[in-house]
């Protein structure tokens, strides 16, 4: 018994580096699953406030860039509005459920950002006290930016496009065709678009939008522009190469969205026994 | 380890944190070449530090890094492996006659050729985990090791100028 205990003694630096490292792969396990809880990431409080001063600094300086586009979706947002408004003297139809707007819009800002890695993530200045919720999708004027994993009192983490286990639905917009988007983990400006059939006629050049089926997204949010199509490898779908419309390493300002009847959704669904699989 | 090295390892640790926090985290030359300039903090431990006090610091100090990095347990397990192997690269690449008992592996003390074989490898073992974790099921092992190579190779170089300007010269007398 002495001899065994003297020898896992000899051993101790090697069995506590095996333990660390168990410790560290059960964190990153933990931590990857796109919905599983989060325990200590960059939405809390103090490191929250740590990146949040950080791009304080930082975002001074490309504060007349950030006025311009926002001046440029102004007057776009002024076009939109002035084709829809009502003339006075037109009739009205009282739709019931047509038109209800299901969708409640925010506003935040990104104090932190990855885009170099795998999992890249970005920290937003707002939190379950704005009311941000886990699930929640997020874009800008650019086009998806990514979905709110966690949120703490005054934070939120989003996972971003550019994080391999992020799925997007989304379609093409000239014929309608859905598939699915899913960043490949190489090039920041570049994702893959999966589950298109090969009977598809899709061109270079043509955009691809969110579906709007999986409730996260409302439908037409552009994702990207097709930049090639291969018919190699998998036999039954295209390789479609697209080029993202958003630019993640200048994102400073977002818009999350939440979709007021997602719970009826899915409900509806688990009612009838369909898995979600985004 | 006294007191008042013990002051200077925490002082160094913090400052080496937050330089990699707030400027390094978003740096990638030309999309590959990271650094990762926190591991000078665990590479200039003293020698003499007993393995377990190093496997547990270095994983404290990766845990800390991934957490600001929203890549929880990424770098502690790569900073862990490094500080297991530590040790043992130590003891390869020992000079004749052995270390002394107070000197610390950095260049002031050990000389400009030792420290590069002394960091370059061991960097390049922690890129070379980090990377694999990583990209780990999106394939891809060229990818790890182009850049694995020129992280390690940008952070040895970063750690080089960073000693020269800012470590204390060899003590007087």
């Amino acid at each position: 018994m002495l001899r065994i205990l003297q020898f896992l003694y000899g051993l101790r630096s090697f069995l506590l580096f095996a333990l660390l490292e168990v410790l560290a792969i059960w964190l990153i396990v933990a931590n990857n699953s796109p919905q599983g809880a989060a325990f200590f990431n960059s939405s809390s409080a103090v490191i929250g406030s740590v990146l949040k001063t950080q791009s304080d600094v930082v975002d001074f300086f490309s504060l007349a860039k950030e006025n311009e586009a926002l001046l440029e979706e102004n007057a776009k947002l002024t076009e939109e509005l002035k084709a829809i408004k009502l003339i006075p003297d037109s009739a009205r139809i009282e739709l019931d459920s047509t038109l209800k707007v299901s969708f409640e819009f925010k506003g935040a800002r990104i104090v932190g950002n990855s885009l170099r890695f795998s999992q890249n993530h970005l920290t937003i200045n707002k939190g379950e006290k704005d009311g941000i919720k886990p699930g929640m999708g997020v874009f800008n004027q650019e086009g998806v930016v990514g979905r709110v994993k966690s949120v703490s009192t005054n934070y939120a983490v989003v996972i971003s496009l550019l994080n391999t286990g992020l799925l997007v639905s989304s379609k093409i917009k000239s014929n309608g065709v859905f598939g699915t988007v899913n960043w490949d983990g190489k090039n920041s400006r570049q994702a893959k678009m999966l589950y298109i059939p090969r009977h598809v006629t899709a061109q270079a050049g043509d955009t691809i939008v969110t579906s709007g089926f999986n409730a996260v997204f409302p439908e037409g949010i552009p994702i990207g522009i097709i930049s090639s199509i291969n018919q190699t490898g998998d036999p039954n779908y295209l390789d479609i190469l697209i080029d993202l419309s958003t630019d993640f390493s200048k994102v400073k300002y977002v818009y999350l969205v939440e979709n007021t009847e997602l719970s009826e959704r899915d409900s509806l669904n688990q009612q009838s026994k369909i898995q979600d699989e985004f | 380890m006294n007191f008042k090295r013990l002051i200077t390892y925490s002082f160094l640790v913090l400052i080496l944190g937050l330089v990699q926090i707030l400027l390094l985290k978003n740096l990638a030359l030309f999309g590959i070449a990271f650094c990762f300039l926190y591991l000078l903090a665990i590479l200039s431990l003293p020698i003499t530090i007993p393995n377990i006090s190093l496997l547990l610091v270095s994983f404290g100090i990766g845990l800390m890094i991934d957490v600001f990095y929203d890549t929880l347990g990424m770098h502690a397990l790569a900073a862990t492996f490094l500080a297991f192997i530590r040790p043992f690269w130590l003891k390869i690449i020992s000079p004749t006659g052995g270390y002394d008992d107070t000197t610390d592996p950095t260049i002031s003390e050990m000389g400009f050729g030792w420290f590069l074989t002394y960091s370059l490898p061991l960097v390049f073992a922690f890129c070379l985990v980090f990377f694999l974790a990583d990209q780990w099921g999106t394939g891809g092992i060229l990818n790890v090791l182009n850049k694995s190579f020129f992280s390690s190779i940008f952070t040895v170089i970063l750690a080089i100028i960073v000693q020269l300007l800012f470590f204390k010269r060899r003590r007087g007398i």
